[in-house]
């Protein structure tokens, strides 16, 4: 209970902490990992690394196919009339069954103030899959704005080692005070004000329905990635994730941090777009020797991908003990 | 290092300085994303346009709210009537709307499939017939250009031949509309609007004057008028002679 407290204070902006407190078996592993053969033997494991330079994108491979695959049904249900998933990705038909974006069906709702009963048909179905699959899951395997985000950060980063881009941070609370922010605008101006800025309505409904001037809008996002701040939108602004990391701050399916096989390197907040839930990886910071990654994590498996000696991995929380 | 990067940084200071500027341009974007968003109330508040709502809609402030800009609506039309609007409405992008001009609804579907693939109830639910519609009125806008007016007949295609506007004729395929192109017309007085209206006597022909030899009729339009802009899809006068007022209700300005 205080782990999930602590997870939802951290995405919700609060800095991570030092831990006041170690399980023994973090002591323990602490201990050894701090020992003369400890450390030559982090050393030793580091170098061997670091030639192998191990990098996999099994993980990414299998999450752009899933964008894709996600975003082309919306499309291909309408264009090519195959009636899967009609709609855009705020509310839709699955085969009939009516699914609706937690967020959208949240800001309507506000707006509209009445309880839509097919909003809240929609959203149980949907906050029922995400919750199953991570909640952030929805970031990185579904979003089609993450996946337009993911290659402007890979251009963003190749001019940040050129020296033609750098990385303007911003307090992780931004987001938390605009989304009060949009759910206050909603219900005082009953309007849906967040959907006229949401990079995510207007791709899925672009991708559908066909272009439009607010894909202009996408785009200037998208250069702000590029040139100013890293993941800006996903980072700082974007409501709908915070809403999926509420829906996933209790999932089964988890990121999980082995104290045991890690070496400190960093690598894994390098690569991640919210690097303060991983915190942990952090010499001294995991107060046990198996922790699950907290609610901000979109499931992306970045960082499993670029981990060389396997502390962090998918995990599905109670799976073992049936097992 | 930046120009900036130099200049604010001093000795033992700069990770000071650096969680101030941080703070700073974290309160300018909270300041600027809000600001943005509330850019959506202009065409609103200024009214930009009036639009033809599809079958169904609740009033305006509350549509717009209702409306999960999802464009359900779009793809259970069989004429296609159906378009979202773009980022330039405001508050109210991603909602559904009708050109009449280009394409009006004229009930192809018989059941208000709009109505019925809608999931936040913005088309209300509680219609369930096209008579129960109210979209708008239909008003003559342009009496002059009127063919029947002026006792013209009308023979071709309604929209010219490279329309693709769609219809559903009865007497042709009652399951499929076709387009006005492919069905063209030979009459003696133009009576379009009123023999393709979709609602029964919303709108007649009624005769100018008391001479039986004049052939002159005007098209009156009746509080049974639903709203759905068939006539000034129709209308083969450029631009159309007859018009719908979007969100209109009853008595509407008649008689312009």
């Amino acid at each position: 209970m205080g782990r999930l407290l602590d997870n939802l204070a951290v995405m919700l902006g609060r800095a991570p902490r030092k831990p006041a407190f170690l399980t023994p078996a973090a002591q323990r592993e602490f201990a050894r990992q701090n020992s003369k053969e400890g450390k030559a033997d982090r050393k030793r494991r580091i170098a061997e690394e670091r030639e192998e330079n191990y990098r996999s994108h099994f993980w990414r491979n299998w999450r752009w196919i899933s964008i894709v695959v996600i975003n082309l049904l919306f499309v291909l249900s309408y264009r090519a009339d195959i009636q899967l998933v009609e709609g855009a990705l705020t509310a839709s038909r699955f085969v009939g069954f009516h699914m609706a974006d937690v967020n959208s069906a949240l800001q309507v709702m506000l707006a509209y103030k009445h309880v839509v009963i097919n909003l809240v048909i929609g959203t149980s179905t949907v906050v029922f899959i995400w919750w199953l699959v991570g909640g952030r899951s929805f970031c990185a395997w579904a979003c089609p704005y993450h996946l337009l985000g993911e290659w402007a950060e890979m251009l963003h980063l190749w001019l940040a080692r050129r020296g033609l881009a750098k990385d303007h941070q911003f307090h992780r609370g931004l987001r938390t005070a605009l989304y009060v922010v949009f759910a206050a605008l909603a219900v005082v101006t009953g309007y849906t004000v967040f959907e006229v800025i949401s990079p995510v309505g207007i791709l899925s409904r672009a991708f559908t329905y066909g272009a439009s001037l607010a894909l202009i809008w996408v785009g200037v996002l998208l250069l702000i990635e590029v040139f100013y701040s890293r993941r800006f939108w996903c980072r700082y602004i974007c409501p709908i994730g915070m809403t999926y990391g509420f829906v996933g701050a209790t999932a089964p399916v988890t990121v999980t941090y082995d104290l045991a096989n890690c070496l400190h390197e960093g690598k894994c907040r390098d690569v991640c777009m919210v690097p303060h839930v991983l915190e942990m990886t952090k010499i001294g910071y995991a107060d046990d020797v198996r922790i699950n990654i907290g609610a901000d994590c979109t499931r992306c498996g970045m960082c499993v991908e670029v981990c060389p000696s396997k502390a962090l991995t998918f995990d599905i929380k109670g799976l073992n003990k049936l097992l | 290092m930046s120009f900036f990067d130099r200049l604010f940084e001093r000795d033992g200071k700069k990770l000071k300085s650096e969680e101030r500027r941080r703070l700073l341009r974290s309160a300018v974007a909270a300041g600027v994303f809000t600001g943005l968003s509330m850019l959506g109330f202009i065409p609103i508040v200024r009214r930009w346009r009036e639009r033809l709502r599809p079958p169904g809609a609740i009033a305006e402030h509350e549509f717009l709210a209702a409306c999960i800009k999802c464009g359900q609506c779009v793809q259970v039309c069989p004429v296609q009537a159906i378009h979202l609007a773009d980022i330039d409405e405001g508050y109210g992008i991603g909602t559904p709307f009708l050109d009449a001009r280009k394409q009006g609804c004229d009930f192809s579907c018989d059941a208000v499939q709009c109505v019925l693939a809608c999931p936040t109830g913005a088309l209300s639910h509680d219609i369930s017939a096209k008579e129960q519609v109210r979209m708008g009125v239909a008003r003559l806008a342009g009496p002059d250009r009127c063919l029947a007016r002026q006792g013209r007949g009308f023979k071709g295609a309604a929209r010219g031949e490279h329309s693709n506007i769609l219809h559903r004729y009865m007497s042709v395929n009652r399951w499929k509309p076709i387009e006005l192109a492919e069905h063209p017309y030979d009459l003696e007085l133009c009576d379009l609007c009123v023999r393709e209206c979709p609602i029964n006597g919303a709108i007649t022909l009624e005769k100018l004057t008391d001479d039986a030899s004049d052939k002159r009729r005007t098209p009156v339009v009746h509080q049974s008028c639903v709203g759905c802009g068939f006539c000034e899809t129709i209308c083969p006068a450029e631009p159309a002679a007859i018009v719908v007022d979007a969100r209109a209700v009853w008595p509407a300005q008649q008689g312009a």
